[in-house]
């Protein structure tokens, strides 16, 4: 199991490299941007696939965790302090090194936080608040989960929208570069674009690496096992609520870390990646790829993300993740990337749709 | 030694008093029996005693500690493993991942540990995979373990419910109905079992409908009869008692 997951993720190291190349040589180094911003997304959907396909637990609020990590580091990295310079907490911080002096487009002299203090913050605010959130909401079941976690990301969507410093409708710009390593830095530069391709894809291939090593862990077997039969789990000594609680808190950490490097990447954030629809696509791109399968859902997370940033689904966007979720849910719910869609699909030829399998 | 000691435990569910001031005893290194007439509370009494439901009133003390009110995970935890009446394996799991989740409690690597793939899961999971295929061994099912567990027989699953249940190594095992489902053979082969892992240390109560079953491998049988205990006895005392055949074995006491 151990080789193979090794083998599989040289795999996707290899097709990384190989795209980029192609991108290189073909002199279509244009697409790397989507290439780029739809591996965050695909951060943000492998997160949610190890909640919905091995913890069996949905979320319709992703984008709320999305947000709150690129609204947190745009908000501090962009607010100016330097009113409040000679404050205590403001010194102290400048101090620690915890802030940088820069200049804004107008030539304004800015005081700020520093990105990486405010990933920092942004990180464990989301931990902090899923698990304020997950902890009540994750006792519902099914649909009533899913209208609690709806709940959710409704509250962050109108508190992004409605904030007069969140920058209400037009959301915040401006955002710093966030450099990672002298020579590496996450930002919307031209004469980045390569070494952020790497800087997001690199994060994605982590996220895949941790994502299936719990999988086929102790613990990726205990959440299985809530997601078949929770009672048998309980009765094995798996504490259910805390394992529940743990991968939602996991995979909001996930979106999160997307939301704050894709702002550094595209220089701002606005209220629409808080938005439901946001959350919806997430859910139907990993119901697309599979459910339980983290590579379907990788896989459709960026082939469908990159059609998406690159207009190819036209004006009616959002409606094609929608009809997605419809057909997916009457004809393959269990994803369709899914081991079992062969089977599946010839029981839609074979049998009657309402019959049941015994 | 007495392993597991009920004492006047109850439960209601609205007008039915499901289980009525019920005590007993279960020693270290017995198998003990529950039966009944349907409806009698068998279940309700070992789900009280795993922690799926919480008594009204009475305690339940395993170990000498009290455990009722305990959450499963926590019972499970401290050394009591169950069986369902109605099998539940984890489906889209090969039947030897489903013995290992049995293996869980006597794993201690967290989210981070696992996503690190630090030594310690991985020697965990080595452990756990080594002790789960010694018990699909000793349980004949070795050659089941790639196999998807739902996909198996019923016979199949209930042996691999039984290895899953085992892997906890646990010092009591609640096991209902065992042999529902079973066919003449398959229900010898389950007697036979039973007796191997008591023989292994581990105190066994059982909910059954075989008799044959429960008057083979039982040391102790009780009989509960509208939530009440009718009979504690040893398995030759049940068959004699008049109130045990006239209301379970059927009236007129010829069954």
């Amino acid at each position: 199991m151990r080789s193979r997951i090794h083998r599989a993720l040289f795999g996707l190291v290899a097709a990384v490299i190989a795209v980029q190349q192609v991108t290189a040589y073909t002199g279509s180094e244009y697409y790397l941007t989507q290439l780029t911003m739809s591996a965050y997304y695909s951060l943000v959907i492998v997160g949610l696939c190890l909640l919905m396909g091995y913890a069996g637990q949905i979320s319709l609020g992703h984008a709320g965790f999305f947000a709150i990590g690129g609204y947190i580091s745009a908000f501090l990295t962009t607010h100016d302090l330097s009113p409040l310079k000679d404050s205590g907490i403001v010194s102290f911080l400048s101090k620690a090194g915890l802030l940088s002096q820069r200049t804004d487009l107008y030539g304004g002299r800015l005081l700020t936080v520093q990105p990486w203090a405010a990933c920092i913050v942004a990180i464990l605010a989301t931990v902090v608040i899923a698990y304020i959130v997950g902890g009540p909401v994750l006792r519902l079941k099914g649909h009533y989960l899913a209208m609690a976690t709806l709940g959710f990301g409704t509250i962050i969507y109108r508190i992004a929208i409605g904030t007069t410093a969140l920058g209400a409708a037009d959301g915040l710009s401006d955002v710093p570069p966030f450099r990672l390593l002298p020579f590496l830095e996450v930002s919307g530069e031209m004469s980045d674009r390569v070494q952020n391709y790497y800087i997001a894809w690199g994060l994605v291939i982590l996220a895949v690496l941790f994502s299936l090593n719990i999988i086929h862990s102790r613990i990726g077997r205990a959440l299985r096992s809530i997601h078949g039969a929770e009672d048998a789990a309980n009765a094995m000594g798996i504490d259910t609520a805390r394992y529940k609680l743990n991968t939602f808190v996991l995979s909001a950490v996930f979106a999160s870390v997307a939301g704050v490097f894709l702002t550094h990447y595209n220089g701002g954030i606005g209220p629409s990646e808080a938005s439901i629809m946001k959350s919806v696509r997430y859910v139907a791109i990993v119901a697309v790829g599979g459910m339980a399968n983290l590579w379907g859902a990788l896989v459709m997370g960026t082939l469908l993300n990159f059609l998406s940033l690159r207009g190819y689904l036209g004006t009616y966007d959002d409606a094609v993740f929608g009809g997605i979720l419809i057909i997916i849910m009457l004809f393959v719910p269990q994803g369709l990337l899914h081991v079992d869609v062969f089977r599946g699909l010839r029981g839609l030829v074979l049998r009657r749709p309402n019959e049941k399998e015994t | 030694m007495q392993l597991l000691e009920v004492k006047g435990i109850g439960k209601r569910f609205g007008g039915l008093q499901a289980v009525n001031g019920v005590s007993f005893g279960v020693r270290g290194g017995t198998v003990k029996a529950l039966i009944g007439p349907n409806g009698a509370g068998k279940t309700t009494l070992f789900n009280l005693i795993s922690g799926f439901l919480t008594p009204d009133n009475g305690t339940i003390l395993f170990h000498n500690h009290p455990v009722q009110g305990l959450r499963p995970f926590e019972i499970a935890a401290k050394g009591m493993a169950r069986t369902f009446q109605h099998i539940r394996l984890f489906p889209e799991m090969t039947s030897l991942e489903n013995v290992m989740i049995g293996r869980h409690i006597h794993g201690k690597s967290g989210f981070l540990s696992a996503m690190l793939d630090l030594p310690r899961t991985r020697r965990e999971d080595r452990d756990a995979r080594e002790k789960a295929l010694e018990l699909m061994d000793f349980l004949g099912i070795a050659g089941l373990a790639g196999h998807e567990a739902t996909s198996l027989s019923y016979g199949q699953q209930r042996l691999v419910e039984l290895a899953r249940g085992l892997a906890c190594e646990p010092a009591l095992l609640l096991l209902d109905e065992p042999a529902a489902g079973l066919n003449m053979r398959e229900t010898a082969e389950m007697a036979f079992l039973i007796s191997r892992i008591r023989d292994r240390g581990v105190t066994i109560l059982i909910v059954e409908h075989d008799m044959s079953l429960v008057m083979n491998i039982s040391d102790e049988i009780i009989v509960l009869n509208y939530g009440e205990k009718i009979a504690d006895d040893v398995p030759l005392a049940i068959q004699k008692n008049e109130d045990v055949i006239r209301i379970y074995l059927g009236g007129d006491g010829d069954a």
